[in-house]
C-alpha cells in the first residue's frame, strides 16, 4: 500500500519500545476499554472477567466513590447519589438536562449543569472522569505499564461543548487524549479492517442515549466520512422510558418517587431486552406503598409505542443519505452498532430502508471500543509489523456560524466539512466610530440564533474609530482534528491589528482541573506538585527523543549554526530535565520548541514533496 | 513557511489548469493528507502538531476548491485577476435571462401538475446545459486564456447549478 512509503517526521518509537495506548468507549449505559496486544484488538475485562463497565457512579459519605456494577446495584436504593447515564448531561444546560424526568436535582451553572448529591455538587465532567479513572486503572493493570494516551470515542453528532467536556473529563482522569474519535468512524475502522472491505458503508449507531448515522467511503487505507447525522438526545434509554410510562399507566400509578422511578426504568430495560427474544414479557418493580407491581407487555405493543422513535432515526438516515448525495441502493452495507440495535424490529426497519439485511457479525457493544483501540495503537506510533496503516478523514457534524443582525445565523463552516478546517469571513462595522464588536458563536442548522446551540460570546476591542462600514473585521474559525473549535478576530482595514483568540467558555481551565483533582483525591493521596513535575519530565523526554530522531533523519536541512543552536537547546533541557524544578523544565521545553520551529516546517515541506513525488513514481511504474 | 503560500495546484502537485482528472486529484489529496494529517503527529511535539494541523487544513481547502468545477474555475479566474464577484455582478445576457424564465415556468408547471416525467426532462436539460457551460469554461481557460469570458460562463454555470438543486428538491418532494 502506497501510504506505507511515507516517512513520518516526529514519530519516535524505538522498535522494541511499545507505547501503551488504549481505546475507550465512554458510553451512556456502559463503558469499555480495549487495547491492541500482539497485533489483535481486545476488550480488557475487569478482574471478574466482565468486559462492560456500567457507566454508573455513586457518591458516598463513608467511603470512596463507587463506579460500575456495585454502583448500578445501588441505583434504586440511593438514586440521588447514584449517577446513571451522565453522558446525557455532558456539555448541556439546565433546559436540556431537565427535559426528561430523572431522580436528580440539577443546579444551573455557566456552560453546563451540575448535579446535586448529598455529598456536594458534581459536574458531569467530574462524574465521567470517575468512570475514566477506573478504566485507566484497569488498562494499566492488565497491560502492565503507564499509558501514553487514549483515543476516546464520542457520538459523531456531539457538538463542540460536548466534545470539550469529554476531553476535560479525560484530562481530569489523568489521560492524555490522542484523539477524540467519532463512534461510527471507530466502528467502521474495526469493521473495515476486519473484513478488508471497500466501497461506501453506512454505520447506524443507536447507543443508550445517542443516535448517530455516518456514511463512509472505504478505499485502500483511507476511511473518508462523507456525511454524518444524528440526535444526541435519542437512545435506547428512550425505549425504556416508553415502557416505564406504559407500566405507570397500566399499573395505575401516579408520579413516582426517585427510587421508584429508578426501579421502574431498570425493570423496563430488562423487559425491553426480553422482548428482543420473546413475544411477551412482564415489567415488574417494587413500588413503595404498593408492593410488587407486575404489568404484562407484548412485543407488538412495544413496537407500536416506540415506532415514532424508530421513525425519527430513519428520517435522519434519509436526510444523511441526501447530504451524502447517495441513494440507499449505492450503500454496500450497513453496520449496526450499540446495544439498542439488538431490537429485532429495528434490524428489520433499517434493513428495509437500505434494501439489504444489516451486518451484525461484530458484537455491537464492543465494536466501537475495538476500533478506538486500533486507532490508539496507530496514533501512539505502533505501526503493525504486517504494515497495517490507514488514514482517517472525518467531518464536522454541525454547521458553525456567527450571529448577525436580527438574530440570524451566518454560517461560516458548513456541516460535513472535512476536518481540520478553517474558514474566514469579513464583517464590517455598522456604526460611525464603532470601536468594539460583539461576536456570538453558534452551532446548528437552523436560521435563527435562538434555535441553535450558543457556543461562546466574546468582544473584539481596539477597533480604530471609522465611518460605519469602513472597519473590516476578519473572523476565522478553525476546527482541529478532534472537531474542536477556536475563533480568531482581526481588524484589518487600517493595518491596525486587534485580534483575539477564544476557546469557547465552557472548557475547563488548567486551574479548574487542578482544583477538581485536588478535591477528588483529598490532600494526602496525591501531591499536585509531584504530578506536575512528572508531567514536565515526561514531556521533556518526549521532546528530546523526537528532536533527536528528527536530527538523524533530516539534519541535512540545517546549516552548522542552526544545528549548534538546536544542540545547545537540547543540552540545556537535558541538564534540567531530571532535576525537580518543573518551571525550569517547562521554560527549557518552550525554548527548544521555539528553536526547532523552522526546522519542523522544513521537514514538513520535505515530507509533502516526498509524498507527492511518490505519485510520479507510481505513474512510471 | 512557503508551503502555506503555495497555490492549491502547487500544494497538490498538479498542473494549473481547468481540466482536472478527478481520480488523479483524489489520489494526490490522499497522499498529501497521508503525509501531513495530524494523526501522523499525535506523538510529536506541539510545534509539529500545529504545523500538521495548518497543512491538513490547507490540503482540505485545496481539495474542496479543486474538486468542484465551479469553485475550481472561480479560483483560476481570481488567480488571473478576474474575481467572480458572484454576489454583486449579476449582469446576464438577455438571452440567458429569458432562458431562465422559461425554465422557471416549466418547473412551476411540473410542480403543480406533480409531473415527475416533466421534472426528469427538465433535470436532463439542465444537466446538458451545465456540461456545455463546463466545456465553454474549459476552452476559455485552458486554450484561449480568456478569463473574462470564463468568469462570465462560471456565473451562468452557478445560476444553472443552483436552479438544478431547486429542481432536485421538487423531485424529492414528489417522491416523498
Amino acid at each position: 500500500m502506497a501510504l506505507l512509503q511515507i516517512s513520518e517526521p516526529g514519530m519516535s518509537p524505538e522498535p522494541h519500545q511499545r507505547r501503551l495506548a488504549v481505546g475507550i468507549d465512554l458510553g451512556t449505559t456502559n463503558s469499555l476499554v480495549a487495547a491492541v496486544r500482539s497485533g489483535v484488538a481486545d476488550v480488557l475485562p475487569d478482574e471478574l472477567g466482565r468486559p462492560l463497565l456500567p457507566s454508573v457512579v455513586r457518591y458516598r459519605d463513608d467511603g470512596p466513590v463507587e463506579v460500575g456494577h456495585v454502583a448500578w446495584e445501588c441505583a434504586s436504593e440511593d438514586p440521588r447519589n447514584t449517577i446513571v447515564s451522565v453522558k446525557r448531561y455532558m456539555g448541556r444546560g439546565l433546559a436540556d438536562a431537565t427535559r426528561h424526568p430523572s431522580p436528580y436535582t440539577f443546579v444551573d451553572a455557566p456552560g453546563m449543569v451540575r448535579i446535586r448529591t448529598d455529598f456536594g455538587e458534581r459536574s458531569p465532567v467530574e462524574v465521567s472522569a470517575e468512570i475514566l479513572r477506573v478504566l485507566r486503572a484497569r488498562a494499566e493493570a492488565s497491560l502492565g505499564g503507564e499509558l501514553v494516551g487514549a483515543v476516546i470515542t464520542v457520538p459523531a453528532y456531539f457538538d463542540d461543548a460536548q466534545r470539550q467536556a469529554t476531553k476535560d473529563a479525560a484530562r481530569l482522569a489523568g489521560l492524555e487524549v490522542l484523539r477524540l474519535l467519532n463512534e461510527p468512524t471507530a466502528a467502521a475502522i474495526a469493521y473495515g479492517l476486519d473484513h478488508a472491505s471497500e466501497g461506501v458503508y453506512a454505520v447506524y449507531d443507536l447507543g443508550g442515549g445517542t443516535f448517530d448515522i455516518s456514511v463512509l467511503r472505504l478505499t485502500k487505507g483511507v476511511f473518508e466520512v462523507i456525511a454524518t447525522g444524528g440526535d444526541t438526545a435519542l437512545g435506547g434509554d428512550d425505549f425504556d422510558r416508553r415502557l416505564g410510562d406504559f407500566f405507570v399507566a397500566e399499573g395505575g400509578l401516579g408520579e413516582l418517587a426517585p427510587d421508584d422511578l429508578r426501579r421502574v426504568l431498570k425493570a423496563a430495560r430488562l423487559a425491553k431486552e426480553s422482548l428482543s427474544e420473546h413475544p411477551e414479557a412482564r415489567i415488574e418493580a417494587r413500588i413503595v406503598g404498593r408492593g410488587l407491581v407486575s404489568v404484562p407487555v407484548t412485543a407488538v405493543q412495544f413496537h407500536a409505542m416506540t415506532r415514532d422513535l424508530l421513525d425519527r432515526t430513519l428520517d435522519t438516515v434519509r436526510r444523511t443519505l441526501r447530504d451524502a448525495n447517495l441513494a440507499a441502493a449505492q450503500i454496500e452495507g450497513v453496520v449496526l452498532v450499540g446495544g439498542a440495535t439488538r431490537m429485532p424490529q429495528l434490524r428489520e426497519a433499517v434493513g428495509a430502508v437500505f434494501g439489504r439485511p444489516a451486518l451484525i457479525d461484530l458484537d455491537p457493544d464492543k465494536v466501537v471500543a475495538l476500533g478506538a483501540a486500533v486507532q490508539a495503537n496507530l496514533l501512539a506510533g505502533n505501526r503493525g509489523e504486517d504494515g497495517d496503516d490507514w488514514l482517517l478523514l472525518d467531518v464536522i457534524p454541525l454547521s458553525l456560524g456567527l450571529e448577525t443582525m436580527g438574530g440570524l445565523v451566518e454560517k461560516i463552516i458548513p456541516r460535513n466539512a472535512t476536518i481540520p478546517v478553517a474558514r474566514a469571513q469579513e464583517f464590517t462595522t455598522y456604526k460611525d466610530g464603532q470601536t468594539a464588536m460583539a461576536l456570538h458563536v453558534v452551532q446548528g442548522e437552523r436560521e435563527l440564533v435562538a434555535d441553535c446551540r450558543s457556543l461562546a460570546r466574546f468582544e473584539l476591542r481596539g477597533i480604530p474609530p471609522m465611518a460605519a462600514g469602513a472597519g473590516r473585521i476578519r473572523v476565522t474559525f478553525q476546527v482541529d482534528a478532534d472537531g474542536l473549535l477556536s475563533v480568531t478576530a482581526r481588524e484589518q482595514s487600517q493595518g491596525i491589528e486587534a485580534s483575539i483568540a477564544v476557546k469557547p467558555s465552557y472548557g475547563l481551565s488548567d486551574d479548574e482541573i487542578a482544583r477538581m483533582l485536588q478535591e477528588s483525591f483529598g490532600t494526602a493521596e496525591i501531591d499536585m506538585k509531584a504530578r506536575a513535575l512528572r508531567e514536565q519530565q515526561v514531556d521533556a523526554d518526549r521532546l528530546l527523543q523526537a528532536t533527536q530522531v528528527a536530527l538523524e533523519a533530516d539534519g541535512d536541512l540545517l546549516d552548522a549554526a542552526e544545528r549548534e543552536a538546536i544542540a545547545a537547546a537540547m543540552r540545556e533541557l537535558r541538564a534540567v530535565s531530571q532535576a525537580d524544578d518543573a518551571r525550569a523544565i517547562e521554560a527549557r521545553i518552550a525554548d527548544l520548541a521555539r528553536g526547532t520551529e523552522a526546522f519542523a516546517a522544513r521537514r514538513m515541506d520535505r515530507a509533502v514533496r516526498q509524498a507527492l513525488s511518490g505519485r510520479r513514481l507510481d505513474e512510471i511504474g | 513557511m512557503d508551503i502555506l503560500t503555495k497555490s492549491h495546484f502547487e500544494l497538490l502537485g498538479l498542473p494549473e489548469r481547468f481540466e482536472v482528472d478527478t481520480a488523479e486529484l483524489q489520489q494526490a489529496y490522499r497522499r498529501l493528507q497521508g503525509a501531513v494529517h495530524p494523526d501522523r503527529f499525535a506523538a510529536a511535539g506541539a510545534t509539529e502538531r500545529r504545523i500538521a494541523m495548518q497543512l491538513a487544513t490547507r490540503a482540505n481547502e485545496a481539495y474542496r476548491t479543486l474538486l468542484e468545477p465551479g469553485r475550481r474555475a472561480a479560483y483560476l479566474c481570481e488567480r488571473h485577476g478576474v474575481p467572480l464577484q458572484a454576489e454583486t455582478n449579476t449582469a446576464m445576457s438577455r438571452a440567458f435571462l429569458l432562458q431562465q424564465m422559461e425554465w422557471r415556468e416549466a418547473l412551476e408547471e411540473a410542480r403543480i401538475a406533480r409531473d415527475a416525467g416533466a421534472l426528469a426532462g427538465l433535470a436532463r436539460l439542465l444537466c446538458d446545459h451545465r456540461d456545455r457551460l463546463l466545456a465553454e469554461i474549459a476552452s476559455a481557460i485552458d486554450r484561449e486564456h480568456d478569463f473574462t469570458r470564463a468568469a462570465d460562463a462560471v456565473r451562468r454555470w452557478m445560476f444553472v447549478d443552483k436552479f438544478g438543486a431547486e429542481v432536485a428538491a421538487v423531485e424529492d418532494g414528489l417522491a416523498a
